[in-house]
């Protein structure tokens, strides 16, 4: 079984955002970026999937040589080879023909991404890629098991779940519950350097959206502190002050 | 033109997620002076279909096909899409819920069409621009995109749009869509639904809980607290991560965005990947024994207190008003 997992490169969790150019740029100035925590969690499913010589993990990012770092971190948890898309990821739309165009050319049994993003919150990609590709997408799964060409998968739903039986190839967007994340051990890490990473200049594609610019939301006013004694009163200001319950 | 909504429903009745996203395709229908027509899929209770037309739809299309009574990603797109083009809708619009998050990228391919997820205000036209806003960083910024395509796919984030009464005549047609064997790969087996609980993503009040509970069999309190508001329950990251509570109820950066009307947290330090999750939440109060949690600094109500002590005089408080209103 041939996996592809589609990582990106996003800040750290703790980064505090902060703009630059008049709030149309983020400030990458002493900004760490990570593998996509949801990421991770497709690529530890994807590697326990094919333990044992049951088939090979491929990541493919499409972003600039600075991404490499991020790509490396991906070989050093276990997958076999990766494919950088050397190009900017303007939007959603942009990154999903780059990796469809690819898949075209090198098929795949299964493509996981993660459910979002963490700096831009889509969950575009794998309905985007489900649809150029013609096959099945689901965008936020929490469980993934497969059984010959069929899959069992949880996708989660307003207060319940559901499961469903897809057939392979098809694109899910995994979240927690799918598989714990991998730490890199020191053999991964040496292995690593050495694992193939290629480059594949980008098609081209024309764009349907332009970014205009990030605005921080408007700062809170100052907390309004209740006594411990007086905790009770807090309902009485929530329904008549606050009017939200 | 027209523009076309997608009423999702669930268990048979449209979600509160769905009014507000049909009152949201309204008043862009009114912007752009057209009309609003409605696309229902699958099972819907009667009575159900009547209602989009007292939140301003024009018509609704309605499609009753035994293939589909199941929500089905790869068909339900191709018959929205099918819906849209035989409606002249050059803007489409959903609910940026789990099933419109994976649903709106595949219209949005079919039509070549721009896609906007997770808006979270009105579009502001000017002419041929078409500006949209969403969060951004998990809600430590808002980025806003001009969707320059002629068709354009919109999903609507839950709780950021208020619902609006406006009659209209909501005429309901059957919608006979032409389906395709190979969108039919995917089969639900089973729904799971718990029925006794509040779905947080679309919860107005949100109860949520932190390490400062000290262990999952405090949870009680804070249940009764949700059950007696309405409310959904919810926690942080190292909560869910120690198996005190399930993974779909860590809201935070890496968990579930919320933007509830009421946000309630309880022993929740306040880091910075869980404040991500809930600083869209329009009042936010905050019980920590510790004045200097983090928390208190983008809070509008703060109890500093033992969570054990403050909860129950809450809940008592609560009972009181209740029994009063």
């Amino acid at each position: 079984m041939k996996i592809l997992v589609c990582i990106s490169n996003v800040p750290d969790t703790t980064t505090k955002i902060t703009f630059t150019d008049n709030n149309t740029q983020f400030n990458t100035n002493g900004v760490q970026f990570i593998l996509n925590p949801y990421d991770e969690i497709a690529l530890a499913r994807a590697i326990e999937l094919t333990e044992g010589g049951k088939g090979t993990v491929t990541v493919i990012n499409v972003g600039e040589v600075s991404t490499e770092p991020t790509i490396r971190k991906a070989l050093a948890i276990g997958a076999d080879d990766a494919v950088r898309i050397n190009a900017k990821p303007h939007d959603a739309w942009f990154v999903a023909k780059q990796i469809a165009s690819y898949i075209q050319q090198n098929s795949y049994d299964l493509v996981l991404t993660g459910r979002e993003s963490i700096d831009y919150n889509g969950s575009k990609v794998a309905g985007m890629l489900g649809e150029l590709l013609d096959i099945p997408s689901v965008s936020i799964i929490k469980k993934l098991d497969i059984e010959g060409d069929l899959a069992v998968v949880e996708r989660e739903i307003e207060g319940g779940k559901e499961i469903l039986s897809i057939q392979l190839p098809f694109v899910a967007g995994a979240a927690e519950g799918v598989a714990e994340p991998k730490i890199p051990n020191m053999r991964g890490i040496m292995s690593a350097r050495t694992k193939p990473l290629a480059v594949v200049e980008p098609v081209e594609v024309s764009t349907n959206l332009t970014f205009s610019g990030f605005e921080i939301p408007a700062a809170r006013g100052q907390v309004k502190l209740i006594p411990t004694d007086d905790s009770a009163s807090l309902i009485g200001l929530l329904h008549t002050e606050a009017r939200v319950i | 033109m027209a523009v076309l909504i997608y009423t999702e429903n669930a268990g048979g009745k449209f979600k509160k997620s769905t009014f507000e996203a049909i009152s949201y395709a309204r008043a862009i229908a009114d912007e752009t002076g057209t009309t609003l027509t409605a696309i229902s899929i699958g099972d819907v209770d009667p009575g159900e279909l009547a209602l989009p037309g007292k939140y301003g739809t024009d018509k609704v299309l309605h499609v009753c096909n035994g293939q589909l009574k199941n929500f089905i990603n790869q068909a339900y797109a191709s018959v929205i899409a099918e819906a849209a083009k035989k409606e002249n809708a050059d803007i489409v619009v959903l609910s940026n819920s789990f099933s419109g998050r994976g649903l709106a990228p595949r219209i949005a391919v079919k039509l070549d069409a721009g896609l906007a997820d997770g808006v979270i205000s009105l579009p502001e036209i000017s002419g041929s621009q078409f500006r949209v806003k969403k969060t951004a960083f998990s809600g430590k910024a808002f980025a806003i995109f001009e969707l320059t395509s002629a068709k354009k796919v919109i999903s609507l984030s839950p709780n950021a749009y208020q619902v609006v009464e406006k009659h209209a005549e909501g005429k309901i047609e059957e919608f006979i869509p032409e389906l395709k064997p190979t969108d039919f790969k995917a089969l639900v087996k089973e729904v799971i639904q718990s029925a006794d609980k509040v779905s947080l993503p679309d919860a107005e009040i949100v109860v949520s809980g932190g390490r400062g509970l000290k262990g999952p069999e405090n949870w009680g309190m804070l249940e009764e607290l949700a059950s007696l508001l309405g409310a959904a329950t919810a926690c942080s990251k190292p909560v869910s991560d120690a198996g005190w509570r399930s993974h779909s109820e860590h809201v935070g950066q890496t968990g579930i965005t919320v933007s509830p009307n009421l946000y309630i947290a309880v022993g929740i330090s306040g880091a910075i990947q869980h404040l991500a999750g809930v600083s869209s939440s329009k009042v936010i109060v905050v019980i920590n024994k510790d004045p200097e949690a983090p928390f208190f600094k983008v809070a509008d109500y703060g109890i500093v207190g033992d969570a054990f002590e403050v909860v129950p005089k809450l809940i008592a408080a609560v009972k009181e008003y209740k029994a009063s209103a």
